[in-house]
């Protein structure tokens, strides 16, 4: 019972007026420390809505959310969350939308010149460096989403949230970034609970995936364990076997049990 | 490490020298062609139309007022008539009898008083009434119908309450300018993105820093909208207003030339009305550009 993170019997109506739509019924999901656990389902069976539950943004209907066995039902930076569309405040230049973060979290146990290092290194553990003073309208889509992650990583969360973070880009942007999550999952340890769409993706980064049925009242159907050695190369998985049939379970689990309905 | 470092020196000294030295005699007169004379050709292209729709507009006028019986001065009397104020607009004999810089400063002086106590009250009102569900219920009813009760309207109620005519004039030209800045205000905090709320809330900024973090900059395109149009209407609406109030300003100036009979006073009134009616909307545009740049891009 003493899980890092755990999402405890979580479920989520939203009412609008009379009508009522019961989004997700009864999740359980332990997360241990320092675990990459990606969440995939099809689109619309409710897993931003768990993310933003997880991270305070959304009130759950029943249940609730544990962090180091305390509950959490506010947001907050020990829940770092990097958006889908980068969300950065576009009147700020890189540094800055890196340097309101570290500011707010670190205003009482860093000085100014600690700060700036902080804010400086965290841009440069993701590459970033060199366009600390570029307007977000002036950088790439992948670029926008690397600042993205160092803003979270800079308020040293004790979970980064991740909601499709690499849905927008394409895949040569997306292929590089990922490589680049691992290199930092690697060297930070954190505790990773990532949102995807994508397979191949969830089994590359993943310790464990948890698959969702569709919605509505979507619960978890499944929880599959990628054991696969770190560090991974993409090109020495596309051969290796277990990658393969993590792979293919998942794909099994999306495409043949619980198949997109459209008019659902 | 530092044996490289002493080596690679003095090469790179003398290529950026060498490499500075030349262009910049070979640049210097090019620059000059290619940079000066597009833009004196610029400056051609913006100013030459309107000079030549003026002047035939000018023409145009001096021969229909020539005529006789002629209702209206034509521009050449207009100058001879007005030739003493245009060139001397700092005269003060007491009284209301001034030169127009007395009359424009006093004008002004009122719209900028009214004007930023809307600007204040504006944006704070506008606030309110985007971030809270409860207060645009209860305020917007009431900011739709007050807002279309024109300016002079109000004039009458505030004599009556002020019991004095400057307060009364910087009253109006506040009560004129307030409501395009609450409802763009308004407009533009019900626009912030959803994003941005979210970043304040993963962040705890407390009320005073979301306001000017997220809020301003975020709405600042909206409410610059807003303060436009407001200082559009509080310039026509000082007119409007010393005309009634008396005493020195722009307003009075006119229809005391206009009761003395001194038609080209009016016109050279109405003329510095209009130039400093779009001084004052350049100057709030410029401001606004440059306090949003960057944020309509995204
Ligand atoms: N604020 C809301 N009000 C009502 N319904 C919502 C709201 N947010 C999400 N939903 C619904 O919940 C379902 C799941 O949405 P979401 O979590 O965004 O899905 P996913 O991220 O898996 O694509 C969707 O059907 C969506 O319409
Ligand atoms: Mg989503």
């Amino acid at each position: 019972m003493s899980a890092y993170l755990k999402i405890d019997h979580v479920g989520k109506t939203f009412s609008r007026g009379a009508s009522e739509t019961e989004v997700l019924a009864d999740i359980t999901l332990a997360v241990d420390k320092g675990e990459y656990v990606s969440i995939i389902g099809h689109s619309g069976c409710g897993k931003s809505t768990l993310l933003n539950i997880v991270a305070g943004l959304t009130p759950a209907t029943t249940g609730g959310v544990l962090l180091e066995d305390r509950e959490v039902n506010s947001p907050g930076p020990d829940r770092a969350v990097v958006f889908q569309n980068h969300s950065l405040l576009p009147w700020l230049t890189v540094y800055d939308n890196v340097r309101l973060a570290v500011d707010k979290v670190f205003s009482g146990s860093k000085s100014r010149a600690e700060r700036h290092d902080w804010t400086m290194h965290n841009l440069d553990l993701v590459q970033m460096g060199h366009a600390r003073d570029k307007r977000p309208a002036e950088v790439s889509g992948g670029m926008k989403q690397r600042v993205g992650i160092a803003r979270a990583l800079a308020m040293e969360p004790k979970v980064l949230l991740l909601d499709e973070p690499f849905g927008a880009l394409d895949a040569l942007t997306r292929a590089h970034l990922q490589d680049s999550v691992m290199v930092l999952h690697q060297k930070l340890q954190n505790t990773v609970m990532m949102i995807t769409h994508d397979v191949d993706e969830a089994v590359l980064l993943s310790d464990r995936i948890v698959m969702m049925t569709n919605g509505p009242a979507a619960k978890i159907g499944e929880v599959l364990d990628v054991a696969l050695a770190r560090p991974r190369k993409r090109l020495e998985l596309a051969a290796n076997p277990t990658y393969l049939k993590c792979r293919q379970r998942v794909l099994e689990f999306l495409y043949e049990r619980h198949r997109f309905v459209e008019a659902a | 490490m530092s044996l490289s470092a002493l080596t690679s020196q003095p090469a790179s000294d003398t290529s950026t020298t060498s490499a500075t030295v030349l262009p910049l005699k070979l640049k210097k007169p090019s620059r000059l062609a290619t940079r000066l004379i597009p833009l004196l050709g610029d400056i051609a292209a913006r100013v030459v139309p309107p000079t030549i729709v003026i002047a035939v507009l000018l023409l145009v006028w001096e021969l229909l007022c020539r005529k006789q019986g002629a209702t209206l001065p034509p521009p050449s009397q207009v100058f001879t008539e007005t030739y003493d104020l245009i060139v001397d607009p700092f005269f003060d004999r007491g009284g209301i009898d001034k030169g127009l810089f007395w009359h424009l400063s006093a004008s002004l002086q009122r719209v900028a008083l009214g004007y930023a106590l809307a600007c204040v009250a504006g944006v704070a009102l506008g606030t309110l009434v985007g971030q809270s569900t409860w207060a645009m219920r209860g305020l917007d009813p009431i900011f739709q119908v007050l807002r279309t009760v024109p300016p002079l309207a109000w004039l009458p109620l505030s004599l009556a309450a002020f019991q004095d005519g400057q307060p009364s004039a910087i009253f109006v030209i506040f009560i004129t300018s307030i409501w395009p800045i609450i409802i763009n205000t308004a407009v533009g905090i019900r626009n912030i993105p959803q994003d941005y709320r979210n970043v304040a809330a993963v962040l705890r900024l407390n009320p005073a820093e979301f306001f000017v973090k997220i809020m301003v900059p975020s709405a600042a395109p909206y409410i610059f909208t807003g303060l436009r149009i407001g200082i559009g209407l509080s310039w026509l609406a000082i007119v409007a207003a010393e005309m009634l109030i008396g005493g020195v300003g722009i307003g009075f100036f006119i229809w005391d030339a206009w009761n003395s009979s001194h038609i080209s006073e009016i016109i050279l009134a109405l003329f510095y009305v209009g130039i400093i009616g779009f001084v004052l909307d350049r100057i709030v545009a410029g401001v606004a550009s440059f306090v949003t740049r960057g944020t309509a891009a995204n």
